[in-house]
């Protein structure tokens, strides 16, 4: 058994949280130089030339890339042998949440009660996933989560006999939909399979997959390929603006379901794709 | 798509010459207000109430910035989505304000409001907050501050960088820009996008 105490997990979220915001993941800045080179519309060209230099900028002097900095999406998995003291373990997670927007200067994006609309002016609550695993470390994942993406997900249940066809059509019609509303380029989170509540779930997971990294199921990974091309087919384009890079990368997770049921969700992620991890 | 570069306030000959897909880069004074302060202007609007600033001839950046780090004058700030507030973007081109910057496609009522009132609505790029950030020479709040991010703010800008995506003849830039790439790949294949 390996104690960890609360303070250390405080810390590490703290800290997730501001880098997330300031440093974009090396695989979505490679996504961006990708899709520059073959751009087809000049419009789309010259945004992802300014997308790239604002991540630079946003590197050296160690500033948000996006000024929506979003709700935080805490990922928690928990080692089976860690025993946490000195503190409740949600607790800590909020208040790492807390320090982390405060002291990194990021935007308060969270309303108290979904209704009355009142900011909780320090961010939390953060939504947080926790999972046991075997082992004795904590891997503790923070995806600062923008509004303008979140807003365009979508989850549907379709009849079993529609397949991979008619999953195909459900993320292609919530790309049409969403446009240049979710800031394309995107990534596509897309669940398949589970419940009502699994399935975006996965959709979500999806999301932390790292761009140019396939499903392991062939049949799965010729439907990622199939889909990228198809949204990149639809012209939407950087930022809604026209163009042949709509996404940078469509990851699947997939899950088994019940014989009457194929449900399908889809999480888009905008080119402010943030995401870091730490084991500790 | 000519390139402009504009100071505010923007006169009707500047509105005229601005067609979709012109690029400009704005100087001068622009006003930051999003989803809460356009609730209560258009409630005031609605009861012939004054605004708590006078926004005829202006320009409204759709927007809520970081916090500032020190040293800094504002956070990081981009456009936010548009269409929440196509609700109220009639009635506020209809009272007068010139132009609208925010981010993605617009219903057709702000289509409808831009060429009835002679008003354009400027795309800027979502998420483009730390370059945008630096083209802010000054801020000052001045209404709703009980709204913190979301209260009114007039901003100075210096080379504001803007697309125009819905002019004042009811031109569409989204529209006109998306069929041009549908199946891009495919038909370039065939030889039939040059
Ligand atoms: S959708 Fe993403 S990139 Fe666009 S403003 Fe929101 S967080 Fe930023």
């Amino acid at each position: 058994m390996r104690i960890i105490q609360a303070k250390e997990i405080t810390e590490a979220v703290a800290k997730l949280c501001w880098e997330a915001c300031y440093y974009l993941p090396e695989d979505v800045v490679a996504g961006f130089q990708r899709a520059e080179k073959t751009e087809a519309s000049p419009i789309g060209k010259s945004i992802l030339q300014q997308l790239l230099v604002n991540a630079n900028e946003a590197k050296v002097n160690h500033m948000p890339y996006c000024h929506d900095t979003g709700m935080a999406v805490v990922f928690m998995e928990i080692g089976q042998d860690v025993h946490i003291t000195g503190g409740d373990f949600m607790e800590c997670v909020q208040e790492g949440v807390r320090t982390g927007y405060r002291d990194g200067f990021l935007r308060k994006s969270v309303v108290g009660d979904p209704l009355v609309r009142v900011n909780t002016d320090d961010n939390t609550p953060a939504v947080v996933h926790t999972e046991i695993v075997a082992g004795d470390q904590i891997k503790i994942t923070v995806l600062p989560k923008g509004g303008g993406s979140e807003n365009m997900s979508a989850m549907k249940f379709l009849l079993p006999g529609e397949g991979a066809e008619g999953v195909k059509n459900f993320v292609l019609q919530t790309i049409k939909e969403a446009g240049g509303k979710a800031c394309p380029p995107v990534v596509v989170g897309v669940g398949i399979g589970g419940s009502f509540d699994k399935v975006t779930s996965l959709a979500k997971h999806a999301v932390l997959r790292e761009i140019g990294v396939h499903h392991p199921e062939p049949h799965i990974a010729e439907l990622e390929n199939e889909l990228l091309e198809a949204i990149n087919n639809t012209g939407i384009g950087p930022q809604g603006l026209g163009g042949t890079s709509t996404a940078l990368w469509v990851p699947i997770e997939t899950f088994a379901c019940h014989i009457t049921a194929l449900p399908v969700a889809v999480n888009i992620q905008c080119h402010a794709a943030r995401k870091k991890t730490i084991e500790i | 798509m000519a390139e402009h570069r504009l100071t505010t306030p923007l006169t009707n000959d500047d509105i005229k010459n601005l067609k979709i897909g012109d690029s400009v880069l704005l100087t001068g004074t622009i006003y930051m207000a999003r989803d809460a302060a356009h609730k209560r202007m258009v409630e005031l609007l609605e009861a012939n109430q004054p605004l708590p600033v006078d926004l005829r001839g202006d320009i409204i950046f759709y927007a809520g910035p970081c916090p500032p780090q020190p040293g800094q004058i504002i956070g990081p700030v981009a456009p936010t989505t548009a269409y929440r507030m196509d609700p109220y973007a009639p009635a506020m081109y209809e009272y007068g304000v010139k132009g609208t910057i925010g981010k993605g496609p617009r219903r057709e009522s702000v289509k409808e409001a831009c060429q009835q009132y002679k008003a354009v609505s400027f795309a800027a790029i979502g998420g483009l907050s730390t370059i945008l950030s630096r083209r802010i020479t000054a801020v000052e709040l001045v209404a709703y501050e009980d709204l913190g991010p979301e209260a009114i703010r007039r901003l100075e800008v210096e080379d504001f960088p803007l697309l125009v995506a819905y002019d004042s003849y009811g031109q569409d830039l989204y529209e006109q820009e998306i069929p041009k790439y549908e199946n891009y790949h495919k038909n370039s294949d065939k030889g039939v996008v040059l």
